[in-house]
């Protein structure tokens, strides 16, 4: 499919200048003017990769040759298609992940969003996420993929040791991460975010947070810190499993996670979610999306979504998957127009159980507002306010329920996956007692 | 006549017997009728069916009762094949593995658990002899069963391997027999093996037993070389039994088994009288009275005879219903004619408990019915309901060994497809206690603890008890300095030591019972490469330190891991126990305490630490649904945990702790 180059830079022009104005304030920015139904934020997986990374356990495949136009292609085509099923009117957000999205071409990434823009409104402002590996990303490269529409650059910088990018497989070294760091800030300020890994084997606290303060004082507004999870089917789980390396210690990740926090609160940093760092209001509104439970469409082979097919007469939220192999999605693109593999319906209690899990990694938590607009009928007070051991959280001072709404504290978001084993089966009493909501209209 | 033996036929025979798929390699079925009907016969009389044999052509003098006694492996059961087929008791095939020993246990142990009995019938020099062979249960655990087999007994072979020579249960078994005073006659066996040495293993016996080498049988019985000649000196130089054919009925039991349909059916030597149909006999042991609805002989399945005579063995039915109607070692006597009843009786007594559970409480019913069958057939299994509150509805089992114990455990897992988990075995001690109001509550001055919640405090006894055996072990003496290593740790004291070849060496220690019950004999197998053998037999009660020991999960009591120990070992006990728990024990919001304590002194403490992290970095790609299945999959499992004081336990962490288990 031919993309008329001009249409796609005027967009693209357009985001351009918005990019400087805006700003996400706060918790999820000002409010849309669009029914949370008729919005959604876009997930575009390009499941293409160079090389395999030893920890990496996602949807990618290392080509021997890629077929970008007929990729692109499909990737248009999906998007179309989903956009028209959930019947959304606006698009908040797109975030290109992989894989290596910035291995794709600008002029796929042009093609994509032009292709959202004449589907549903994309405003020039919305917030358009490029994942970048730093090998793949000359200085050209990025400010093309500028031109193409991206307006925030995300850097898997991921250790600023060259020995542990070695061991974590990775194609960069400390130096090339830095100076793509550098022309990132140069091309997109204020816009940039890196990823840092802690708990790798063998890695000690010490060192770690050196890495980090280097890394302070390189880094643009946004950081996410992340724990190596080794995954089995991994390189590197099969290693630990073999016995030729260390395993992680979990009790040296905890404490790297706890110093690397409070450096980062030092530094003028908001912890606004588990792993997620930002000043200067520069929060990811796509990644807000997902927290607070909001729709988002997922195109390209393996992508998740999460939302109401109301261009099909849906009424119920569900959770779709893509089909996950490239050559085969591409197949079903063509066929079906999308490669969704698998569709279910997401109950109310599952959305609500979501709701809370999601909602309590941010550090605003669970607002009453926020909380209404999924559960009109039971409070948060209702439905955890006379429990004994939610009540033992509150004392303990990990969890906080006041007028705000529900959240954890800076200790309990440490610990959030122990308290949600209090929490949900909390959820699901109240529920089962809740009298049946009355049909409306009926 | 023979019958089809199915691989239950004789334990299992109520409950599998007819079961196509439990049926073993079997002989030909050379019974009239279709196969099918033999389920009916089973519901009936078995004497329905065929010609009632006169036993009465058979006086004492022409009858040889003998036992076959070996270590493992040394090729009893082989002997005995080759001995039914030589008598034309079996058919001569290839199928012949191992005919008496019917369970999927003891073939696959190589060892026999319960006795079997088989009447031979052979013509030798025109003379028609009876030869009874009494299986013997190959184990030690079953030194009580073992005994009173011998004591239906005038000799015995023993079975020696020509490569392993003399092992430790062919020392146990020997004195066995020796002080039964039976004639022995030592049988080495496999002579065929290409490192079979039997002069090597004749001057073992000589040395070891004393028996002259002349009177060595080498055989292969694999082979069947030279087995003719076992029967010869079974006939020539076991003595007939001395009885009294016109005296009253005096009856031993030593053996009962259990069948659904008939009741009880005990094995019995008769040493003096007769006894037929329609006899009323009385037990001497319950006193009570029965009539006898059938007698016959084992060959080695039941066939009903009009009597038995004195010196004769076979089995009888009379309305039992229960196999502790018919105890090992009972008498059995007419009515109005009572007699002196045999020597030796004793109820078993079990000597290791365990607590069994089903490994998920819906399977509670199912466990209860299997144990209930399995034990039909064993009365020296005790049954006592128990529970826990970690592991929920169970049983208090006591055994009269290990190896009994094990074999239990491995038939509900075979037989009924039970999965269980089974504790730590423990031991019975006892208490003398000072204290006159306790001595008043109990009714006695010296009790037995088995569970350890009613262990009473040391103010109130003048000295605690524990079991000891005498324990043989018999090893190359490469491995002796080490194996004398371990007997020390396990606070065994040194009788004897002696070499009984060039490089053989028994050792007798006096072991506490506890020290052995859970992994020594795998600590010997291990450090002697699995050349050391070792047998034990009860050497009654010694004094000992004994302590109750604590856990506290951050100064809560659990009361399901109160252990008793001998104060040396607390320390150690205490902290394996501790080390396992923190282990097991999954990481909450705050900090948990482990201690072992007693009375009020630490003496190990482990910690562990309350979670710091416990929250996933990252939601990839907005796949929240594996995250949040997992989730609830918690939840729903920390719906299920017990609550010590506010910590969180599961059922695992128990289980880690208090099952079966080898120390590192």
């Amino acid at each position: 499919m031919a993309l008329p180059r001009a249409r796609a830079g005027a967009w693209a022009a357009a985001a351009k200048a918005a990019q400087r104005r805006r700003r996400v304030e706060g918790a999820g920015g000002s409010p849309s003017p669009a029914a949370p139904s008729q919005r959604a934020a876009l997930y575009v997986h390009w499941p293409y990769c160079e090389k395999r990374c030893s920890y990496c356990n996602f949807n990618k495949y290392i080509p021997r040759d890629v077929d970008e136009a007929a990729m692109r292609s499909c990737l248009v085509t999906e998007a179309q298609t989903l956009l028209r099923l959930s019947g959304v009117r606006r698009v908040e957000s797109v975030f290109f992940g992989g894989g290596t999205p910035s291995l794709a071409s600008p002029h796929t990434v042009a093609a994509v969003l032009e292709a959202v823009a004449q589907t549903a409104h994309l405003p020039a402002d919305s917030e358009v996420t490029l994942e970048v590996n730093p090998t793949s990303a000359p200085a050209s490269r990025l400010a093309a993929f500028g031109a193409a529409g991206v307006n925030r650059l995300s850097i898997g910088l991921q250790s600023l040791e060259d020995a542990e990018l070695q061991l974590l497989g990775r194609t960069h070294s400390a130096s090339d991460a830095l100076q793509t760091l550098a022309e990132a800030r140069g091309l997109f300020p204020g816009r940039v975010s890196v990823d840092l890994m802690l708990g790798l084997p063998a890695q000690q606290v010490r060192p770690w947070l050196r890495q980090l303060e280097e890394l302070l004082r390189r880094c643009d507004d946004h950081v996410s810190l992340y724990q190596l999870s080794l995954e089995r089917g991994t390189a590197l789980f099969s290693r630990v499993q073999r016995g030729a390396l260390p395993a992680p210690d979990p009790e040296l990740a905890a404490e790297m996670y706890q110093e690397g926090r409070a450096a980062l609160r030092e530094a003028g940093f908001r912890q606004y979610e588990v792993s997620n760092f930002a000043r200067n209001g520069a929060l990811s509104t796509h990644n807000w999306t997902y927290w607070q439970c909001g729709q988002y469409i997922g195109v390209g082979p393996g992508a998740h979504g999460r939302f109401v097919p109301q261009g099909a007469g849906g009424l119920a939220r569900e959770a779709r998957i893509q089909t996950l192999e490239p050559d085969n999605w591409m197949k079903e693109v063509k066929l079906f127009g999308h490669g969704t593999r698998k569709r279910s319906s997401l109950g109310e209690l599952e959305l609500l159980e979501e709701v809370l899990a999601m909602g309590l990694r941010t550090d605003v938590g669970i607002t009453h507002q926020h909380w209404q607009q999924f559960e009109p009928q039971l409070t948060l007070g209702d439905v955890f306010g006379a429990s004994e051991a939610v009540r033992a959280l509150l004392e303990q001072g990990l969890l906080l329920l006041d007028h705000r709404g529900l959240r954890c504290s800076w200790e309990g978001l440490a610990v959030l996956d122990s308290l949600l084993l209090t929490l949900l089966p909390r959820l699901q009493e109240a529920w089962q007692q809740k009298t049946p909501a009355p049909v409306p209209g009926g | 006549m023979r019958l089809p033996a199915g691989r239950g036929w004789w334990r299992g025979r109520a409950l599998a017997a007819w079961v196509p798929g439990a049926a073993g390699p079997a002989p030909p079925p050379p019974l009239p009728g279709p196969p099918g009907a033999r389920a009916l016969d089973r519901l009936y009389s078995s004497a329905a069916r065929q010609e009632k044999v006169d036993m009465s052509r058979f006086p004492a003098e022409n009858i040889r009762n003998f036992s076959i006694i070996a270590h493992v492996d040394h090729g009893k059961s082989t002997l005995a094949d080759r001995l039914l087929e030589l008598t034309g008791t079996i058919d001569k095939t290839k199928n012949n593995k191992q005919v008496l020993d019917k369970l999927q246990v003891e073939r696959e142990r190589g060892i026999t658990v319960k006795a079997q009995t088989a009447s031979l019938f052979y013509n030798r020099e025109g003379k028609e002899y009876l030869l009874n062979l009494i299986d013997t249960p190959g184990h030690v655990d079953f030194s009580y069963e073992v005994s009173r087999s011998l004591s239906a007994c005038q000799g015995v072979l023993l079975v020696v391997d020509a490569n392993e020579g003399i092992q430790a249960q062919t020392v146990a078994n020997f004195f066995l027999a020796f002080e039964a005073q039976l004639s022995v006659i030592p049988v080495i066996n496999k002579i065929d093996l290409k490192n079979a040495d039997p002069e090597r293993v004749v001057k073992q016996i000589e040395k070891v037993f004393d028996i002259p080498s002349d009177e060595c049988i080498k055989i292969s019985a694999k082979l069947g070389t030279n087995v003719e000649s076992v029967l010869q000196a079974v006939i020539e130089r076991i003595p007939p039994p001395k009885v009294h054919r016109n005296s009253p009925l005096r009856a031993l039991v030593f053996d009962s088994t259990f069948d659904q349909y008939r009741g009880v059916i005990a094995n019995v030597a008769l040493f003096d009288g007769v006894v037929a149909k329609g006899d009323k006999i009385v037990s001497a042991h319950t006193q009570k009275t029965y009539e006898v609805n059938e007698v016959g002989v084992l060959n080695p399945n039941e066939q009903p005879t009009h009597k038995l005579y004195a010196g004769q063995v076979g089995y009888l039915i009379a309305g039992m219903k229960d196999v502790t109607e018919a105890q090992i070692g009972d008498t059995l006597y007419l009515h109005k004619q009572p007699v002196e009843p045999l020597p030796g009786f004793k109820s078993a007594k079990p000597m290791v408990f365990a607590g069994m559970y089903p490994v998920d409480q819906s399977e509670y019913n199912n466990l209860k019915s299997a144990i209930e069958k399995l034990t039909l057939n064993d009365s020296s299994v005790t049954v006592h309901r128990d529970s826990s509150l970690a592991l929920g509805a169970g049983w208090r089992l006591g055994f009269l060994g290990l190896l009994h114990m094990e074999v239990f455990n491995q038939r509900l897992e075979q037989e009924y497809n039970a999965s269980v988990i089974l504790t730590t075995p423990t031991v019975p001690y006892k208490a003398v206690l000072s204290s006159a109001k306790l001595i008043k509550e109990y009714r006695e001055k010296e009790i037995t603890i088995i569970n350890p919640a009613q262990f009473p405090e040391k103010s109130k006894v003048s000295e605690y008890l524990e079991p000891v055996v005498l324990g043989t072990i018999i090893t190359p003496d490469e491995y002796t300095g080490k194996i004398m290593m371990l007997c020390q740790a396990r606070r065994a004291v040194q009788k004897n030591m002696v070499f009984i070849d060039q490089n053989r060496v028994m050792l007798k220690y006096l072991l506490p019972l506890n020290e052995i019950v859970v992994d020594f004999y795998d600590s010997l197998k291990s450090l002697s490469s699995g050349y050391a053998s070792f047998d034990y037999e009860d050497a009654g009660y010694q004094t000992a330190e004994l302590v109750k020991m604590d856990i506290l999960l951050n100064g809560n009591f659990v009361e399901e891991l109160v252990t008793i120990v001998h104060k040396d070992k607390a320390h150690t006990v205490g902290k394996a126990i501790c080390e396992r728990l923190k282990d097991s024990l999954p990481r909450q919001l705050f900090e948990i305490a482990i201690q072992a304590a007693i009375g009020s002194r630490i003496i190990a403490r482990e910690t562990v630490k309350a979670y710091r992290k416990n929250v996933l970095a990252k939601c990839y790609g907005g796949d929240i649904t594996r995250k949040m299945k997992l989730l609830k999959r918690q939840a729903e499992g920390k719906k299920k945990l017990r609550k010590i004081g506010n910590i969180e336990v599961p059922k695992d962490a128990f289980i880690k702790v208090l099952k079966t288990q080898t120390d590192k």
